[in-house]
């Protein structure tokens, strides 16, 4: 064997490197020295994540026969999960220092840390098997971090939710996976599958294949009308973990999404499931939207947002060329520091206050005007509103849509468009709550911890200079555009 | 970048962003000082830009747009912060300076939360002014949505009333037009240029272009039309108007009225019209109907009203549906009638709305019901809004005449029965206005003292008569000297009329 293939996983093995040592000295650390696990993990990830971002791609194209590929994009949207993981990890801090959770404080950053080790699986495999192991790697470890706050009776249920979905969605995929390896003639490989759809015609089969494989995926992604386990999971979920996994997870499935129905499945594109994805696009935004107006729960309502805004994601998908990734890595990208903006300031106030209605939103910024300004940006940029990085993401993914020309998908635009008003009317709820609401504040004044102020502080960064600085979009398309040459199957 | 002057208009309200963020929010000397210096700088720098390009015009300087500055922004999408004015848009930015300074001072008091109002309020005019100086559409489109954002929060917490459900109501429906036209757009920018040749967003390339498919024309002139016409007031779109004005905090009022919905005319003009001739030519009748109804409609609502700015605002439907309407003809001389009555109701409407807080602000009323002999009490605001009222039933001197005079000559050109049905509809709102300002100012300035705790009020104070003061000079400055303004803007219209002309072929 050649073990210099290796050398092609450098995220993998950083990633990897960081949680042996988390996982050594958390079990080998006296009691005293395990006081330093917090500060280590942060800094070793914080430099994990520069470095990969600053490295040049060493390597570029497949090894271990085709299974694992590292292209520009896989890069990016690593880069991309990194800056979310690291982000939720700070925000995290003062919950899992808190008295009733510090003792498994280790265990939370270990299952942290290996289920992103499966979403980069996910993304650069090239073969469904490696795939599989990648999506389990992600999903199992969540169910057990969703249950993490022991002594809350919901943080069981959305648990038990959490992981009940995930095995029915993984054996649904199976399912599919199993008719798409009938139909391939006995591969798994993307690019074996690939050719042999191309040359084969459609068949009930394949779309049940293309079917089940929506479907499993969807599940992951919380697409209408696989979403049900949403909200209860989200609301459940200690809030380091919902943040987590509505954005980190949310990303890592999109982007496999992406290529498995492209590079896959690109030869059916227009024949089976660009409608398919159509129904579920305009299912999601729309259902996602209209249920998020009517949340009191903050986190309930982070939940349909996330729902509503994976299918603007999809749009991406729906594309289905270089734009596409382009612009849908991108959205990824600014949804990550707005969701997780949103997230750092409700956070902040359950760990301070254990208040998560929106009704004790009224009158903040009388109370904490840093955190409702912030939360504002956040509300602002997920609505769409420039100058926010949100206007920008939102803008590219409806150009990268009716790119293709195509009249009906100039109407799914129209249709997400005018869900974007919807949105915007319950994003400005909060707003009106902290701004307008003439009540006495709920919250009352305090410094929230150094770590959360971190996290804040570049969320509100990101939102206000990603859209504004384009060579961030610049380098998602180069990396597009050479990775639609070499590597996907794209479909326009 | 820098060396470019138009740059600045859109650099100095940011400046002045940075220093009220500066400022602490209790120094509300500070925060003034920052606000008058920059809306100062603003106004200054609007009026050398009005001289600066007459000089260039008189020297015989005859390209399409003057001061043209282009950068790169988004490379794959050939995105570029691209800006350039010509006689109609330094109009619009002298008239943008104007309101935002006697805003200013129109909101001198302002309370709770000053430092906020005024950042808010920074944003909103860095939206209207960027949207004035880009030719790219994509830029004027996010400069386009900077402005509206901001009125939610100006509204929803400095505003009076039913304020929360209007400034929702205001955004939502303002958004909403604004979701139309951005498919638009789209549609415009994948159509911009022949096969082979790059796609763009700039307005003079896509005009030059003229490569929009015809029946992709009539349905982005619809889009972007309805888009535009959603913040221009058009009926059935103009139901945010009146609930907005009347709950808004009157510097907003102002701005909104003043600017604002002036930003829904242009964009029909500049874009609409202008990118999409074909269409214009065949579509033109539904909108002339729909902006005939606006100005019909407006001017009866308003008679019926008795909440002053309830009032204003469905004239200012009524005027700002003239503005379309008169777009809409096709024509040079209605077209220059549109530009004129922008200018001349923008600060007409500004007037009103600052008179109508300052009154407010003393006798905690606008209901006319409850008020009468104003003009006793205090004679310096009364004259002032018998001046505005004047103005807005064209009284000739003041700019109402001039605008709505030429408006009316020009939509005569049209021969046929159907224009000239609509424009004799039209021309019946002059009488209508005249009921309705001659109402008010009957209730309000004239007759006997209706509540004895107003004989204890005070008259204007040296601030409120500054705001007043610019404004009324540029009012009569229009209605005196309309000859300098047409000079302005005579060489803007060639290159719309002729994209008409030649797809009218």
């Amino acid at each position: 064997m050649d073990y210099s293939q290796f050398g092609a996983m450098r995220p993998e093995l950083i990633l990897l490197g960081i949680f042996l040592i988390v996982f050594l000295f958390d079990t080998f650390a006296g009691e005293k020295a395990r006081k330093a696990t917090t500060p280590l993990t942060l800094v070793l990830f914080g430099l994990g994540t520069v470095a990969m971002w600053i490295l040049p791609d060493s390597f570029e194209g497949s090894v271990f026969g085709g299974m694992y590929v590292s292209t520009h994009t896989c890069v990016w949207i690593k880069n991309i999960l990194n800056v979310g993981a690291f982000i939720v990890l700070l925000q995290s801090v003062k919950w899992i220092e808190s008295p009733d959770d510090i003792v498994r404080k280790g265990e939370f950053y270990e299952l942290l840390l290996v289920t992103l080790f499966g979403m980069y699986l996910m993304i650069s495999a090239r073969h469904f098997l490696l795939f599989v192991i990648g999506l389990e790697a992600a999903s199992l470890p969540l169910a057990a971090l969703a249950a993490f706050s022991k002594k809350k009776y919901e943080s069981h249920e959305a648990a038990i939710k959490y992981i009940m979905t995930a095995v029915f969605s993984s054996a649904i995929l199976m399912m599919g996976l199993s008719f798409v390896y009938g139909l391939s003639g006995g591969s798994l490989y993307f690019n074996d599958i690939a050719l042999a759809l191309a040359s084969s015609s459609m068949s009930g089969l394949l779309l049940c294949a293309l079917a089940f494989v929506l479907a499993g995926l969807g599940f992951k992604l919380s697409l209408v009308p696989f979403h049900l386990w949403t909200a209860d999971v989200y609301q459940g979920a200690p809030t380091a973990v919902t943040s987590y996994l509505s954005v980190v997870s949310k990303g890592a499935a999109a982007f496999a999404f992406f290529v498995i129905f492209t590079q896959c499945f690109g030869a059916v594109y227009a024949d089976a499931w660009e409608w398919m994805l159509y129904a579920v696009i305009i299912a999601t935004i729309t259902v996602g939207n209209l249920f998020a107006m009517r949340q009191k729960n903050m986190k309930r309502f982070m939940a349909f947002s996330s729902v509503s805004q994976a299918g603007y994601i999809m749009l991406g998908v729906i594309a289905g060329n270089a734009i596409g990734m382009a612009s849908m890595l991108f959205y990824i990208f600014v949804y990550v520091v707005s969701n997780l903006g949103a997230f750092a300031v409700i956070s902040s106030i359950e760990n301070e206050t254990g208040k998560l209605s929106m009704d004790d939103y009224r009158g903040l910024h009388k109370s904490n005007p840093w955190l409702s300004f912030a939360m504002t940006l956040a509300m602002f940029s997920l609505a769409g509103i420039p100058p926010f990085a949100g206007f920008f993401s939102k803008i590219l993914i409806f150009t990268a849509a009716t790119s293709t020309g195509s009249m009906a998908l100039y109407m799914l635009v129209l249709i997400a468009l005018i869900n974007t008003i919807i949105s915007l009317y319950y994003y400005l709820l909060v707003v009106k709550a902290m701004w307008i609401s003439p009540d006495e504040p709920v919250i009352p004044a305090y410094r929230s911890a150094c770590t959360e102020r971190v996290a804040l502080w570049l969320c509100v960064a990101g939102i206000v200079f990603f859209g504004l600085v384009s060579p961030i979009y610049q380098g998602i398309f180069n990396a597009s555009v050479s990775d639609a040459l070499a590597f996907f199957g794209m479909i326009h | 970048m820098f060396c470019n002057i138009l740059i600045w208009f859109v650099i100095i309200p940011i400046v002045m962003m940075a220093g009220l963020g500066l400022c602490r929010g209790k120094s509300i000397g500070a925060i003034r000082a920052v606000m008058v210096v920059g809306s100062t700088a603003l106004l200054g720098l609007a009026i050398w830009l009005c001289c600066e390009f007459l000089r260039l015009r008189g020297a015989g300087d005859a390209s399409e747009m003057l001061f043209t500055g282009s950068w790169m922004w988004y490379a794959p999408f050939n995105i570029h912060l691209a800006v350039g004015v010509d006689g109609i848009s330094v109009l619009m930015l002298l008239l943008s300076a104007v309101i935002v300074f006697a805003g200013t001072f129109a909101s001198w008091k302002i309370n709770p939360l000053p430092k906020n109002f005024f950042l808010w309020f920074c944003l909103l005019s860095t939206g209207v002014f960027g949207f004035f100086i880009s030719i790219d559409i994509f830029t004027m489109f996010m400069f386009y949505e900077v402005a509206l954002i901001p009125m939610y929060l100006l509204i929803g917490v400095w505003g009076t009333g039913r304020k929360e459900y209007s400034a929702m109501k205001l955004t939502l429906m303002l958004m909403g037009g604004s979701a139309f036209l951005m498919l638009g757009l789209l549609g415009i920018y994948w159509h911009s240029a022949p096969e082979g040749m790059p796609l763009t967003w700039n307005i003079l390339e896509i005009s030059h272009n003229s490569a929009i498919d015809p029946s992709w024309q009539n349905l982005l002139f619809c889009l972007t039309f309805v888009g535009f016409g959603v913040l221009g007031a058009m009926f059935p779109f103009h139901t945010w108007s009146p609930d907005g004005h009347a709950c808004a905090p009157t510097a907003v009022s102002m701005l909104h009225a003043g600017v604002l919905m002036k930003l829904g005319g242009y964009g029909c003009f500049r874009i609409a019209i202008y990118l999409l001739p074909q269409a214009a030519n065949e579509l033109a009748w539904i909108f002339i109907i729909l902006t005939g109804i606006s100005i019909v409609y407006g001017a009866f609502s308003a008679c019926v009203q008795t909440d002053l700015k309830y009032i204003n605002a469905y004239s200012s439907v009524s005027h700002c549906g003239m503005v379309l309407f008169a777009i809409l003809m096709l024509n040079t001389t209605a077209m220059t009638g549109a530009i004129l009555q922008m200018l001349s109701h923008g600060l007409m409407t500004a007037l009103f709305f600052a008179l109508i807080g300052m009154i407010y602000g003393r006798t905690h009323t606008r209901d006319i019901r409850q008020m009468g002999g104003l003009m006793k009490i205090m004679p310096y605001l009364g004259v002032c809004y018998m001046i505005a009222g004047f103005a807005s039933l064209g009284l000739p001197g003041l700019s109402g005449f001039v605008a709505e005079m030429t408006i009316f000559f020009g939509s005569f050109e049209d021969a046929d029965l159907f224009h000239r049905c609509f424009v004799i509809a039209a021309t019946c709102s002059i009488v209508i206005t005249a009921v309705y300002i001659l109402r008010v100012v009957g209730k309000l300035l004239l007759g006997p003292v209706q509540d004895d705790h107003h004989l204890a009020l005070t008259d204007a104070s040296w601030f409120e008569r500054l705001s007043t003061v610019t404004l009324i000079v540029c009012i009569a400055g229009i209605g005196c000297f309309p000859n300098w303004i047409n000079e302005t803007i005579q060489f803007s219209f060639h290159p719309i009329i002729k994209a008409i002309e030649a797809a009218a072929l």
